[in-house]
């Protein structure tokens, strides 16, 4: 932890990646470049079906399942049907069964740290992303504090990736950029500052964040420098 | 008080809920005129309902429904993009840190702090969730109640004229406004923290970094 890392080159691979055992590759790069104990990418769909990839030991997973702790686990029940980002502290762990379920889970490695983003798909799909560590509430604190937003995004770009595997479909037609999205990025490539870029496409400041926000988000990056360097590489943006 | 409700926990608030839907259909039909369905219940209701969005209710010191709003992830189905989506300049706006807020509704009885605190809301829900900006769909109406509460959006695009204009708009988020909206509204940040405590966990729930 401490100074901020740039995840960046790792969001560069996931963008890469084309099967499962790629994405548990990058969920250990990213867990390593932050310094923490576990990430954990969990997805249920509309038919029920379960799919993932975690840095949780062999044994916790088999016991996890054996168990069907999904049932009991107050991550999974806290999140259900949510769509905020979820610090473990406000669960609700004081039920006698949770409580069981928090020790075996900290005898099996887990952290007494975590926080889940909840992620809703399409046609009733449901994803978790986990980021989990041991450390003391301050640590935790300044930790959330400091990755929470580019972590949400994390989130959202795993599920993205995992929706295209699972239909092996090509990347969705709406993580193409608009023609007003192409044009804003390109003038930005080229130097304009964002009032030149508002200016030169006659629409206000906010509109033009809107319009960067969407395309840094279709192009899976966390901010507008790297979004501009990966349109261009991916020959979307000419200059 | 301000309340925080997934539609899933609406049953354990029940007179706030009925009363919730009944105020918006008075709101959305009977005074605005909109082409919305009210059930008969007299409920107004429609498909956003049902993705079980969060709901923000300022409930009445009788325990009445003051006002609402409702919230969902612009990443999903959302009004702002299906309804409205030729007012954004063409681009759906899509992003996991920009939820949209639709339904602002007053009841016909509201406490005058009833809109300034749902207002505040918003503010919390960007804080507390690291949120940048929150869209809105809103009448002319709510241009002017807007001001008054200290909380102005840009506008990203309108449809029709004078009292049926319809408008997209964006709520970046700022310190300085969150201050701005709960001073108007007579209600200390501590408190609307509180509440927003309430609903979301209690213990020293994490502050999102100012920037992006």
């Amino acid at each position: 932890m401490g100074t901020k890392v740039d995840l960046n080159p790792v969001l560069e691979e996931l963008d890469g990646t084309s099967s499962l055992e790629d994405l548990e590759r990058i969920a250990i790069a990213i867990r390593n470049k932050l310094e923490i104990d576990h990430i954990i990418y969990h997805w249920v769909d509309g038919a029920g079906d379960q799919y993932g990839c975690t840095t949780y030991s062999g044994a916790w997973e088999e016991r996890y399942r054996e168990r069907n702790y999904h049932r009991i686990d107050p991550v999974i029940i806290g999140c259900f049907q949510r769509f905020h980002p979820v610090d473990w502290k406000t669960l609700d762990w004081s039920g006698k069964v949770s409580k069981a379920f928090l020790q075996d889970a900290l005898l099996h490695g887990v952290g007494n740290q975590g926080y889940s983003i909840p992620i809703r798909g399409p046609n009733g799909q449901f994803a978790l992303f986990t980021v989990n560590h041991s450390c003391d509430d301050e640590t935790w604190q300044e930790f959330t504090k400091t990755y929470g937003r580019d972590l949400i995004l994390i989130a959202h770009f795993f599920n993205r990736k995992a929706l295209e595997f699972e239909s092996g479909r090509q990347p969705e037609q709406s993580r193409m950029l608009s023609p007003r999205e192409l044009d804003a990025m390109t003038l930005l490539a080229l130097g304009y500052s964002r009032a030149q870029v508002a200016h030169s496409l006659s629409i206000s400041e906010h509109t033009l964040r809107v319009y960067i926000e969407s395309a840094r988000f279709k192009l899976g990056a966390l901010n507008t420098t790297h979004a501009i360097a990966t349109a261009m590489s991916r020959g979307l943006i000419v200059v | 008080m301000l309340r925080y409700l997934y539609a899933d926990e609406l049953h354990k608030h029940p007179r706030l809920a009925e009363d919730m839907f009944r105020d918006r259909a008075d709101q959305f039909k009977t005074r605005l005129g909109w082409d919305v369905q009210v059930n008969e219940k007299g409920e107004e209701r429609d498909r956003y309902d049902d993705l079980n969005p969060l709901y923000v209710i300022w409930e009445e010191e009788d325990g009445g429904h003051g006002g609402s709003m409702r919230f969902l992830p612009t990443t999903g189905p959302a009004m702002v993009n299906d309804v409205f989506g030729h007012l954004t300049g063409g681009a759906p706006i899509c992003s996991p840190l920009i939820w949209e807020v639709t339904r602002f509704c007053l009841s016909r009885t509201a406490s005058p702090c009833t809109a300034g605190a749902i207002m505040l809301s918003g503010g919390e829900v960007m804080e507390g969730f690291g949120l940048t900006h929150i869209a809105g769909v809103f009448d002319a109406r709510m241009v002017r109640i807007y001001r008054l509460i200290g909380s102005s959006p840009e506008i990203l695009g309108s449809q029709g004229v004078g009292r049926d204009q319809v408008s997209v708009g964006l709520w970046p988020f700022s310190q300085a406004d969150c201050a701005r909206v709960a001073e108007r509204a007579g209600i200390p940040r501590e408190l609307s923290r509180l509440w927003f405590n309430a609903a979301f966990g209690k213990s020293g729930r994490p502050r999102f970094a100012r920037s992006a």
